[in-house]
């Protein structure tokens, strides 16, 4: 006596559609983490590639850094203020507004200098990076590079990097600073605290360290932020959202989300790896 | 040993893009020193025909060979000194839009030779007078008419006397009176040169008096490739039909006048 079992395949076709969006989806990922990767080593070895020119390096720096001061300059200027007002009312709950200048210059060095920083360039460059790169594609300029046998890593997207390597540590500093006068603005000359304890207890409390992981931050979110948003502009026409206007549009929001969260997730790496 | 009297052969070259096979076959030698058109109708692949031979491209199957050597294959110092030897002329042009018409011209100049700045000064700027673009060096690409572009382009392609030029349709969007300014310039600078020229055009019947050969990309295939004169004389149907298509009817009957 055989066994009669009719097996309707129709209802695998579910199970089988799901499968394959799955396996789609894993290697579409898994193609854009290598083509990521790649265009990072591109962009590296385009740094040592000849010939070497200061010239573009120094209009990125322009654009990123000087471009930035103001934007940066203004965002210190009032975190530090805030810092300043909050921490004064909440310390002096306890007694201790003396502490000021360490809990402002702290919170500044560690934390907010680095991570405002790097969002504030991400909002300001790292966009019109991603969206200068993309229209190039689009309209066939990185195409022209090649043609012309110039190595468009070393020509629009190392420039970039350097730039970025050398810009945002620097803009890290200032922001620091310009947040520790604004902190002493309201805590002292606002709220008529000790402007000596504010200094004296900045200088005790901020170490060696400090500075350090505020400057290891600053170059790994340079790194990150001119990597992922060069690589979104660059590679527009690779990914599923398409070619066009509408491709770069929505190639610039991804790069800006994108760097965003893995600033953050950088910045509690690091810290966890420095503390 | 490379066939000396072809500069680039397109063997058997088979292109899809997802579902959707562009190139099914193409079969192709381009012979130095001549004109080469490629023509068919839009959406046939003949720009991504152009883009294998640039090698931006790279076949699903067949093989592409540039001066003897087979271009997907090269990489590095070896590509890039192939690909000096090449000029393009993009069908948007792709000028450089944040660098001056000078910067575009004299670019190649700047990161693909060893000429100091005055050298590449005096030469960006004998090609301005050549090509009747004196007065416009310091407008960027955006502030230019469509035939100025393509002349800025030119000059940019020929600014490293390559041996290979790649016109992508050179006069799209271009009135008749600059089309055929840019076609006077190209036949000038090519007489001068004696570069290799691939053309992708479909700006028939104007193009047929300038080619050398006349290539027709048809269903992902090259159904025929010819001189002028063999192809308005050739019986197949296929040739027939498509000169009639793009001549017209006088061409037609002169057709048959002359076989009568």
């Amino acid at each position: 006596m055989g066994l009669n079992y009719k097996v309707d395949y129709r209802e695998f076709e579910a199970l089988f559609e799901g499968l394959q969006k799955l396996g789609s989806l894993g290697l579409g990922s898994l193609e854009s983490m290598g083509r990521s990767a790649l265009f990072l080593c591109f962009t590296i070895r385009g740094i040592f590639l000849p010939p070497f020119k200061l010239q573009p390096v120094l209009r990125q720096i322009k654009v990123i850094g000087s471009g930035s001061f103001l934007v940066i300059v203004f965002t210190g200027a009032f975190v530090g203020m805030v810092l300043g007002l909050q921490g004064y009312y909440t310390l002096s709950k306890y007694g201790s507004s003396s502490a000021l200048g360490a809990a402002v210059a702290l919170s500044l060095i560690r934390e907010l200098g680095p991570v405002l920083t790097a969002l504030m360039v991400i909002g300001r460059t790292g966009s019109a990076m991603c969206a200068e790169l993309g229209i190039m594609r689009i309209s066939e300029q990185i195409d022209a590079l090649d043609c012309m046998a110039i190595n468009p890593y070393r020509y629009l997207v190392a420039p970039k990097l350097l730039a970025g390597l050398l810009s945002i540590p620097l803009l890290t500093a200032v922001f620091n600073v310009v947040g520790v006068f604004g902190g002493y603005m309201v805590g002292v000359v606002l709220l008529h605290g000790n402007g000596g304890a504010y200094m004296a207890s900045m200088r005790a409390s901020v170490a060696a360290i400090d500075l350090k992981m505020c400057f290891v931050k600053a170059v790994c979110f340079a790194f990150l932020l001119v990597w992922i948003c060069a690589e979104h502009g660059f590679w527009v026409n690779r990914r599923s959202w398409g070619f066009g206007a509408e491709g770069v549009s929505r190639a610039t929001t991804s790069a800006v989300v994108v760097s965003s969260v893995s600033v953050l997730v950088a910045d509690y790496v690091i810290t966890s790896f420095m503390l | 040993m490379p066939d000396s009297s072809f500069a680039i052969r397109l063997i058997d070259i088979h292109k899809s893009f997802g579902a959707q096979a562009v190139l099914r076959g193409v079969d192709l030698d381009i012979e130095r020193g001549a004109t080469t058109v490629i023509c068919g109708e839009s959406g046939q692949g003949k720009s991504v025909l152009l883009k294998h031979i640039l090698g931006l491209i790279t076949p699903d199957r067949g093989r592409v060979l540039v001066e003897g050597q087979e271009i997907n294959r090269l990489r590095g110092a070896s590509l890039n000194q192939l690909r000096t030897r090449f000029g393009v002329l993009f069908q948007g042009v792709a000028l450089f839009d944040s660098m001056t018409v000078f910067d575009n011209i004299a670019l190649p100049l700047r990161e693909r030779s060893r000429l100091s700045e005055p050298e590449v000064n005096d030469k960006v700027e004998k090609s301005l007078q050549m090509m009747d673009l004196w007065g416009s060096a310091e407008k960027f690409p955006g502030q230019l008419s469509g035939g100025m572009k393509k002349r800025v382009g030119l000059a940019r392609a020929l600014q490293l006397e390559p041996d290979i030029l790649l016109f992508d349709e050179p006069t799209t969007g271009l009135d008749p009176v600059k089309s055929h300014d840019v076609y006077q310039l190209f036949f000038a600078t090519q007489k001068r040169l004696g570069y290799t020229s691939v053309i992708v055009s479909h700006d028939i019947p104007k193009i047929f008096n300038l080619a050398d050969k006349i290539a027709i990309l048809h269903e992902g295939q090259v159904r025929a490739c010819m001189a002028p004169a063999e192809l308005q004389r050739s019986r197949d149907p296929f040739v027939r039909d498509f000169i009639i298509r793009v001549m017209g009817r006088a061409y037609q009957s002169s057709y048959e006048s002359d076989s009568d």
